[in-house]
């Protein structure tokens, strides 16, 4: 089971409360979570990444276990603790202001 | 009952304020898409129930939503929930791509940067969304970068109009101060293929042939900030409006001036008379006198704001020269608030109703034309844009 949270807006819009789970098989990567994610709220397609060129929106982060993934590629594994249920990936909305 | 629907957009949610026939007691809706900036709402003229949306985020782009119950519940048009996960998936609602395709589109190309080099055209946000007023399901979108939009099945899916920003004067056009927008959209009611808009700051353009092709029509018009102050295009257009009932005439703002074109566009005249300033962005046409029309002048392009801090709507009955200044319930000391280009409308009842809102969080209307003015809100966040729905 992968757990996915989203920052409240996203929520908002996909009209869900809590994370997001679902199972997914095979090599569970950054990029094959985001897909399944927008496979499972079309809503989302262009909120996250780019609608033509998939590129992470500026202002988007993705954590996970503390770490920071925003800039690893797509096609890498993500954690042991997200694959496992333990841990969720976290899209998150960057703090920008002042 | 009658009564009447205020669309307001602001930088932190839109709200609806709604009213009888009467214009006296206001009710105003809890905020909705609380946070995201709300550049603008427009009911179709086809079915008062139909609302579009544009909702947009520095975060998370560009979403369109869509009401088919006077706004009381919303959806994004294509960004459905699908129930089975093996189907592709939709999310059209949001999809704004430029069109490069051989069939239909141009090549992207480049638009003049502030700094002088071109850039590639990049989708930001939806400025102004018109519905169309012959078919429910069509609807315009004008964009940042500056082109056109439309869709043909209620919002689910986006075709760029692309003759517009593939015209030859394309790398010639270059931001306003807020960004190279498309910000005004008028469809002539009796010409379904005559659509014009209107561009910060390329300037005004028409299509006679339902958008396939555009042409420019800024003849006349004189703009001291671009090198040929009467170059075809480089006019920073603030905002046109049209009567229904006379679709060859329009009106404009320009960042400065007040201008008029009882030709389609082909020449304008400036009409800005005895206007105390003629810098400002909003204008708007009375719902039954086509020659009425309302501007807000601003002292100027650096000073976004009233003179002496008198907020005043200036009116003129003749089309243009001969302005009045209304103020009878508008704050005549210390307002220094600015009124944006798609913040003023009007409503349809037999005594017309003149709203705006402005960037201090107020909403205004005046029941009888402009003769008197009330608040209706006040404290919301920043104004970005304000319509009108009659409910009868």
């Amino acid at each position: 089971m992968i757990r996915v949270t989203l920052p409240a807006h996203l929520r908002t819009l996909a009209k869900v409360e809590g994370e997001v789970e679902f199972d997914l098989e095979g090599v569970v990567t950054q990029g094959a979570v985001l897909d399944a994610l927008e496979d499972r709220f079309p809503v989302l397609l262009g909120t996250i990444r780019d609608h033509v060129t998939k590129k992470r929106r500026p202002f988007i982060r993705f954590f996970a276990c503390e770490q920071d993934l925003s800039h690893e590629s797509w096609d890498n594994p993500l954690p042991e603790g997200v694959l496992l249920g333990k841990e969720p990936f976290m899209v998150v909305g960057g703090i920008a202001g002042g | 009952m009658s009564g009447v629907r205020i669309l307001v957009g602001t930088k932190k949610g839109a709200f609806i304020i709604t009213s009888d026939e009467r214009r006296e007691k206001w009710d105003i809706s809890d905020p909705l898409f609380a946070g995201w900036e709300m550049y603008h709402l427009k009911g179709s003229p086809i079915d008062a129930d139909r609302i579009y949306a544009s909702q947009t985020s520095g975060w998370f782009g560009q979403i369109v939503q869509r009401s088919d119950d006077g706004g009381k519940t919303w959806n994004t048009p294509g960004g459905e929930k699908i129930p089975d996960p093996y189907d592709p998936p939709g999310g059209g609602s949001n999809k704004f791509v430029f069109d490069t395709s051989e069939e239909t589109g141009k090549p992207l190309g480049t638009h003049q940067a502030q700094d002088g080099t071109q850039h590639p055209w990049e989708f930001k946000r939806v400025w102004h969304i018109e519905p169309s007023p012959a078919d429910l399901d069509t609807v315009y979108a004008g964009v940042e970068d500056a082109a056109i939009f439309r869709s043909t099945d209620g919002g689910k899916n986006w075709h760029e109009l692309a003759g517009l920003r593939g015209h030859e004067s394309g790398p010639n056009w270059m931001p306003g101060a807020g960004g190279m927008c498309l910000h005004t959209i008028l469809l002539d009611p009796n010409d379904p293929k005559r659509i014009y808009t209107a561009i910060s700051a390329a300037g005004a353009f028409r299509s006679d042939d339902g958008g396939k092709t555009w042409r420019p029509i800024n003849k006349g018009l004189s703009s001291d900030y671009i090198p040929d102050p009467t170059a075809e295009v480089g006019h920073c257009v603030h905002n046109m409006a049209m009567h229904s009932s006379k679709p060859g005439t329009l009106f404009m703002q320009k960042h400065w001036d007040v201008m008029r074109t009882d030709d389609g566009g082909d020449n304008w005249t400036e009409v800005s008379g005895n206007l105390p300033t003629d810098f400002g962005f909003p204008i708007a046409v009375h719902a039954h006198e086509p020659e009425t029309i309302y501007v807000v002048p601003i002292k100027s392009d650096s000073e976004h704001f009233p003179i002496d801090g008198k907020l005043q709507v200036y009116r003129s009955r003749s089309g243009g020269n001969e302005w009045e200044a209304l103020t009878n319930g508008l704050p005549q000391s210390d307002c220094y608030v600015n009124i944006l280009r798609d913040a003023m409308a009007v409503d349809k009842f037999d005594s017309c109703g003149i709203y705006f809102g402005t960037t201090g969080g107020e909403v205004y209307c005046s029941p009888d034309s402009g003769d008197k003015w009330i608040p209706i809100a006040r404290n919301l966040p920043k104004v970005l844009s304000v319509e009108v729905q009659t409910l009868t």
